[in-house]
């Protein structure tokens, strides 16, 4: 559900850290009709313009937080909202170049009704302004 | 003529998920388009609508009680949710459950909820050891009977052992509509068409659920059939859905606190596609059901891949039909 909605159409942009690209980042909500604590967004899998990102290289930028995938699953008292736009942001040397690029993310979440996680998958073409 | 009664008619807040999502609607925009259709009595899930939680403020309850004035709506119903996964590798013992439990019944407390909505997964030794806090709040707890689950289901007869056993007022039920499901709904079957499954096998599927067939046999036959894994998720609908017997409602009726008005696609001609409220409503009116009956639209999820969503006027349509079942002197619901 909501699966459509997972990567935002704005939002896409390179990132700098001291004046280098060190990536890119772009706008993510969960597939899923409630807001949910961070330690059970169990997984998130991106791959851009066909290549899978290594996890170790994702992060998820939630309101003035940042967090690696790792550090999500004790992040007991954060709560990514319903609908919420939080960033996920890929580092990435040099950032990717102007124009589109395929985007496809998926995100496992571990709720708590349900005998198995749920995966949410949703794949859109992004254009980085040049 | 449709006999007194005493049937209210309200809304879960839930039927607006796709326009909240998006932030098309805002909380206290959700209340109004509520009020303009006569649904008063306001169902709500902190963990949708009211970020933040559980640490709302004072002003933010505050605030629910100025436009439940203003709007002439009634808080009814608050939906809460059991994180037992919340830690990685371990589920939340039963005390953590307990205390979680309290959490919400504060919540519900606050907002002016008489009833609580507990996930069906609550069993009744842990719904029983949070009756000291249910009365101390004085909000009844009411397990959601909802599909495949039903009244005669054995985990449901627990509950209504525990119920009758201790004598308590403060645990019951909120059954959903849907454990009346004549037929699969379309919006499911034409999306899983669209998702790549085989016309032939859907037909069937359908055609087996509506015709009472065995759900364990429905999947063989699709499989037989050389289903692909979108045919064999819609024959797995046939397990997940569940036609009961209206009817039955009667003998629970004391122990009923809230309906769930489950829907997934109201016609233009005023029915609802899978679920026959027109059976349903007479039963409630015949038992003296004096709650509310609360909308849940929830075929947003299955159009949204390829159609705009309306829920507000999916919600429109399901209320004009309640008035219609209820005998409402008004008769129609006008669109805003």
């Amino acid at each position: 559900m909501f699966d459509r909605y997972m990567i935002c159409e704005s939002g896409f942009q390179n990132r700098q850290i001291g004046g280098e690209v060190s990536g890119f980042e772009f706008g993510a909500r969960l597939p899923y009709y409630r807001g949910l604590g961070l330690s059970m967004v169990e997984n998130i899998e991106v791959s851009v313009d066909g290549q899978p990102v290594p996890r170790e290289q994702l992060r998820l930028k939630l309101r003035e937080q940042t967090y690696t995938l790792t550090e999500m699953e004790s992040a007991y008292e954060e709560v990514w909202e319903m609908g919420e736009v939080a960033h996920i942001q890929v580092l990435h040397p040099g950032g990717l170049n102007p124009g589109p690029h395929t985007i496809e993310l998926a995100e496992t979440l571990r709720i708590s009704y349900m005998p198995f996680p749920i995966t949410g998958r949703d794949t859109k073409t992004l254009t980085l302004p040049g | 003529m449709t006999a007194k009664h005493s049937v209210k008619r309200g809304i879960s807040l839930y039927s607006y998920q796709e326009e909240y999502f998006l932030r098309k609607l805002t909380l206290e925009q959700c209340i109004a388009q509520a009020a303009a259709i006569g649904a008063c009595g306001i169902e709500s899930l902190a963990e949708q609508m009211m970020p933040g939680f559980p640490r709302l403020t004072d002003a933010f309850y505050e605030q629910w009680h100025r436009w439940m004035a203003q709007y002439h709506t009634v808080p009814v119903c608050h939906d809460m949710f059991l994180d037992t996964k919340r830690y990685k590798g371990r589920l939340l013992n039963e005390e953590e459950c307990v205390q979680s439990i309290v959490r919400d019944l504060k919540h519900a407390a606050r907002l002016g909820c008489k009833v609580m909505r507990m996930l069906v997964f609550v069993s009744p030794e842990l719904l029983e050891k949070c009756l000291p806090y249910a009365e101390q709040y004085d909000v009844k707890m009411g397990i959601e009977v909802h599909a495949p689950w039903h009244f005669d289901h054995p985990w449901i007869m627990r509950h209504v052992e525990m119920i009758q056993r201790t004598g308590t007022r403060h645990a019951g039920f909120v059954p959903d509509m849907g454990i009346y499901t004549k037929r699969l709904p379309r919006v499911m079957r034409d999306r899983a068409l669209r998702n790549g499954a085989t016309a032939r096998i859907l037909d069937h599927v359908s055609q087996a659920y509506e015709s009472g067939v065995l759900c364990e046999y429905i999947i063989a036959e699709a499989r037989n059939m050389g289903g692909n894994p979108v045919d064999m998720g819609y024959a797995e609908a046939s397990r997940h859905n569940v036609y009961s017997q209206p009817k039955r409602l009667l003998e629970f009726m004391p122990y009923i606190f809230h309906i769930h008005a489950k829907f997934y696609e109201m016609l233009e001609d005023g029915t609802e596609y899978s679920i026959p409220y027109e059976k349903i409503i007479p039963v409630l009116i015949q038992g003296g059901y004096d709650g509310y009956l609360s909308s849940e639209y929830e075929g947003n999820r299955h159009i949204q891949d390829a159609f705009p969503v309306d829920s507000i006027e999916q919600v429109r349509r399901q209320h004009a039909m309640f008035s219609r079942l209820l005998g409402e002197s008004s008769g129609a619901i006008a669109a805003a």
